[in-house]
């Protein structure tokens, strides 16, 4: 797999529209019933400007661009911090997410790629990583 | 409000078995990933699943609130993919805690192991719990 990835090389961006439904499909999918992700109610009583995004299907969604480039190769290791909420509004627009993607390093049958996710300019992950088996 | 510091290092209940179905995983790929869902491994964030059950018996028996809760951040580190048939179970433990301008920072290690106590995935998250006001 290594041969499909040279270090430096940027890897094509993609988007993904987020909406209230697609947060609830999410829950029952992932069990993550959280209602600060999907009760506005609730997420402005803990101080979140609104129902955000599950920092989870943010992930997810950074995993789809991933195995968008990567195809079948193998995900040794995933992280990422949540540095910013993704504020979903209850409308028929959403928002959209932002994945864009550098192979860091290709050695020792590893591949690292670093990823920049941001949701209307803002960086929403910190330091979103994968390494993937060559 | 703040959350009991003697928790550093207790290690919780493996959670109930979970048979991991390709209809499960179907629906997972179908809430977060375009492709149609060929039978083969489940996405990499797919462990959640089991990670999530674990916290939510974490939060239960420490009568913590999972409105309260953000996630701060998340790791895994596989040993394997996830397949069909798979039975899991994970296992948490908190490793660290510390509060920062009225929240506490929960960090948790989830293990993901199988039927035959192989580990497949460990899972690092660490949740902000506020106790109350601002998130």
């Amino acid at each position: 797999m290594s041969a499909r990835f040279a270090a430096g090389e940027a890897l094509e961006p993609q988007t993904y529209r987020i909406r209230r439904a697609d947060l609830v499909r999410y829950a029952g999918a992932s069990g993550d019933f959280n209602p600060i992700h999907w009760s506005d109610r609730v997420a402005t009583s803990v101080g979140l400007p609104g129902v955000i995004a599950h920092g989870m299907f943010t992930m997810a969604l950074a995993a789809r661009a991933v195995q968008h480039w990567a195809g079948d190769a193998e995900v040794v290791e995933f992280g990422c911090k949540f540095t910013a909420p993704v504020v979903v509004p209850d409308d028929d627009e959403g928002v959209e997410l932002l994945v864009a993607g550098t192979v860091k390093s290709v050695s020792e049958g590893l591949v690292t790629l670093g990823l920049e996710v941001t949701c209307g300019g803002q960086k929403v992950l910190g330091m979103p990583k994968a390494v993937l088996r060559g | 409000m703040a959350v009991d510091e003697s928790l550093v290092g207790r290690v919780y209940p493996p959670t109930r078995p979970y048979e991991v179905s390709a209809e499960k995983i179907r629906e997972f790929v179908a809430a977060t990933g375009a492709r149609a869902y060929d039978g083969g491994p489940a996405p990499a964030t797919f462990p959640i699943v089991l990670a999530f059950d674990a916290m939510n018996a974490f939060l239960a028996a420490e009568d913590i609130d999972l409105f309260r809760i953000v996630h701060g951040e998340q790791r895994f580190v596989y040993e394997r993919p996830v397949r069909p048939g798979d039975v899991l179970s994970a296992t948490l433990t908190v490793s660290s805690l510390r509060q920062i301008g009225g929240a506490d920072i929960i960090g948790t290690t989830s293990e993901v192991h199988d039927a035959d106590g192989g580990l497949v995935c460990a899972t690092r998250a660490t949740l902000v719990h506020s106790g109350g006001g601002a998130a």
